[in-house]
């Protein structure tokens, strides 16, 4: 199991871009952090998730 | 100032004529554009959070593409949270500005000033113009700027009170002694006091919650606007002379003197 | 001003003497007449270290900048009211347009002295402990073509002193020296420190500007505080005044206070002498050259004369020119209120009303019991003449002892104080 957002999601063997299609993200509007480091874009396809990795996907919102 | 002199905001080497910066929290994505366009602002700031794959909106659909966009820090607790999410920020690809806010108490929501100095150290070695948010303490602005901020964002009472300057004498000794620009940030409720802070000599106001709680946005951002705009006038032009009440002197101190 | 006016109104400083070598004086009628025999002003010394600060640059740009003559009255009556007076305001209250404000002026030095210092006025004394000079400062009555008797005090001489002056009940202490790096040593002044400590509470140095290293030394031994004079902050001026040694290069002196602070000592001050050049840009300089370091070493203390020049040993007719007394109680008003927490010494030069009246308006530290001579003080303090004493640098004004000005202080209503001072 992959660590996505906090929760357990079947997300291993998956690329990040594969992931991020899959569970109906906007790869555009989003950042992500694999396992504690900023995950450049360029990166995204050529990595693959295993069990045990963190995923935090952030996007922008409204705030002051 | 001199007369031809363009009276700009300067933040870490970047322009503005607008001197309000405006927050995007507590409202509807829909009033975002309008919001920035009766206000005039040419800043909009935004807070990071975890993608929700039910949310199809993107906020950045609504800002105007001139905004220059500040994201900021809320939800650290510590400088390492507020480093994490400036990073972050800078991924999503909307520059280097980045406001820190870092808050340890949940219930008056005061930031933490030696985190983020500590925060403020770190962002502005990697690139960042960082703009950090801050309880009105000399010490800890002066070592913000020796930390490498681009500007102080002093709280005018707690975040989201409406309650004004508060902390106005606290607010003027930084605006005396700090050489960076002076925003003033946090409870600011009213254009009256956004004019007032600005009559002191504050660089810019930022304000949010005075508008989403307001009966009309928009008109609101239109109102700020011009206050800020009439009390940096009003600043500019040097206030002038207030007869002081009953200050009539005694004996005179000079009759001493020789010609 | 016309021409012709001006030229009435310039001191003439030079001077002969008739015991002077055919050599020296070549040399010295050399320095005087022909400029390009002179070193740059600007060229450091090998061993004169090199800080990096922007606040010279910061000072000399505003002071090029300053036109004093284009403000008015309208200028100086906002500067009044404003709560706190901004650099611009000093310029206003600086400017000829000031001076009918000036008993306005004094009311509001009077609050803001008392809010900062309540009715308190430090009293204190010089010591000098030579004054030998490697200089030719032209208005100066050690400059080292001046014939007169030079001195310097040894170990015990200047125990001797100090044990007068501590007997009388002074508390604080400033040493001097004439600036003169080989007959006064860092040494030499090291020890006359670790003395002083013996028998004040807080000892303050004027002698010539120092490396910081030097400046630590001497606060290790037991200096605190540091007060070098820039004369003007004119360099055109400067230049022609300063003819010899290392008080010809202008920048090192600027950084002396700098460098002080980078030594460890907790205070600094700061003067030009009033009447070398034109006296509101100096002004404007001096508490310009405060204001900056105020801000970038806030941790420090920070203190202002104003002396102005005095008739010297073999040339009585210089002096302080324009600067009268109501200028210069205005640029001490205006120090005063763009500057409330700065401390004002008043010298001796200045008369006993005017100190009277100025220590109620915005002067907190007097000098007492003062001699500006070497090895004198046994004379001065009981009347007693025994050995050679060296000459005095300028002529003083007010010659009250410690005793009369404590009681002369209490009569104005005013608190004198020798000391709160803790050495941490």
């Amino acid at each position: 199991m992959v660590k996505v957002n906090g929760e357990d999601r079947a997300a291993a063997g998956f690329s990040v871009t594969g992931w991020l299609q899959e569970a109906g993200y906007q790869p555009a509007a989003v950042a992500v952090e694999y396992n504690g480091s900023i995950l450049g874009r360029t990166a995204y396809d050529s990595t693959i998730l295993k069990d045990d990795d963190v995923l935090e996907i952030v996007c922008f919102m409204g705030g002051g | 100032m001199e007369k031809n002199e363009e009276d700009c905001l300067v933040l870490g080497g970047h322009k503005f004529h607008s001197r309000f910066i405006l927050g995007s929290g507590k409202y509807s994505l829909k009033l975002i554009e309008a919001a920035v366009q009766d206000a005039g602002a040419e800043i909009v700031t935004l807070a990071v959070r975890r993608a929700n794959t039910k949310e199809h909106e993107n906020i950045l659909d609504y800002i105007p593409k001139q905004v220059t966009l500040l994201p900021n820090t809320s939800g650290a607790r510590n400088a390492e949270e507020a480093v994490r999410i400036a990073r972050l920020a800078r991924e999503l690809g909307c520059g280097d500005f980045i406001k820190i806010e870092i808050m340890r108490d949940s219930k008056y929501l005061l930031p933490d000033n030696q985190e983020t100095i500590r925060a403020t150290d770190i962002l502005a070695r990697e690139g960042f113009v960082v703009l950090p948010y801050m309880y009105p303490d000399l010490n800890a602005a002066r070592d913000l700027v020796s930390a490498g901020a681009a500007a102080v964002m002093p709280l005018a009472s707690p975040i989201g009170s409406n309650k004004g300057l508060a902390t106005k004498e606290f607010i003027q000794i930084l605006i005396d002694e700090i050489d960076r620009p002076v925003i003033v940030d946090a409870g600011i409720g009213s254009p009256s006091q956004a004019c007032e802070a600005m009559e002191m000599g504050a660089a810019a106001i930022m304000a949010n919650t005075a508008l989403a709680t307001a009966g009309n946005l928009p008109l609101m951002a239109a109102a700020f606007r011009e206050a800020i705009s009439a009390g940096r006038k009003a600043y500019l032009a040097g206030l002038g002379r207030v007869l002081s009440r009953g200050a009539a002197a005694s004996d005179p101190l000079t009759g001493f003197l020789r010609d | 001003m016309t021409e012709e006016k001006e030229e009435k109104q310039e001191n003439q400083f030079l001077i002969d003497s008739d015991r002077l070598s055919e050599k020296a004086l070549a040399r010295k009628h050399q320095l005087e007449n022909d400029p390009s025999c002179r070193k740059d002003p600007m060229e450091y010394f090998p061993d004169m270290e090199q800080i990096h600060s922007d606040v010279r640059e910061e000072v000399i740009r505003q002071v090029e900048a300053y036109d004093y003559e284009q403000y008015t009255a309208v200028d100086v009556r906002r500067a009044l009211e404003h709560k706190t007076c901004s650099v611009e305001d000093f310029k206003a209250l600086l400017s000829p347009a000031a001076l009918p404000f000036l008993e306005e002026m004094a009311q509001k030095a009077h609050l803001e002295t008392s809010r900062h210092f309540g009715n308190t006025v430090y009293l204190f004394t010089p010591l000098y402990i030579a004054n030998y000079c490697e200089n030719y400062c032209v208005y100066c009555g050690f400059n080292c073509y001046n014939d007169i008797q030079r001195l310097q005090l040894n170990r015990e001489q200047i125990e001797h002193e100090m044990k007068v002056i501590a007997d009388s009940g002074m508390e604080e202490i400033l040493i001097l020296t004439g600036e003169s790096k080989k007959k006064s040593s860092i040494e030499y002044i090291g020890e006359a420190c670790k003395l002083a400590r013996k028998y004040f509470k807080n000892v303050g140095l004027e002698i010539y500007p120092v490396n910081t290293d030097d400046y630590r030394y001497l606060h290790e031994c037991g200096a605190d505080y540091v007060t070098v004079f820039q004369e003007t902050y004119d360099l055109t001026k400067y230049e022609t005044l300063h003819l010899l040694g290392h008080k010809r290069v202008w920048p090192y002196r600027f950084e002396a206070q700098e460098r002080a602070l980078m030594g460890g000592m907790r205070g600094v001050g700061f003067s030009a002498l009033l009447g070398l050049s034109d006296f509101r840009r100096d002004a404007l300089a001096t508490a310009l050259h405060l204001w900056y370091l105020q801000r970038k070493y806030p941790q420090a203390e920070f203190s202002l004369s104003c002396p102005r020049l005095r008739p010297i040993i073999n040339n009585d007719k210089i002096n302080p020119l324009d600067v009268g007394e109501k200028q210069l109680c205005q640029i001490l008003c205006a120090y005063r209120l763009f500057l409330p927490y700065a401390g004002i010494t008043v010298s001796s030069r200045e008369s006993k009303p005017f100190r009277n009246g100025i220590a109620r308006i915005c002067a907190t530290k007097i000098s007492a019991g003062v001699s500006t001579g070497i090895g004198d003080h046994e004379e001065k303090y009981t009347g007693r003449e025994e050995g050679a004493v060296g000459d005095e640098q300028f002529e003083i004004c007010d010659t009250r002892s410690f005793r009369t000005m404590y009681k002369d202080m209490a009569g104005e209503g005013l608190q004198p104080v020798l000391n709160d001072y803790l050495y941490v």
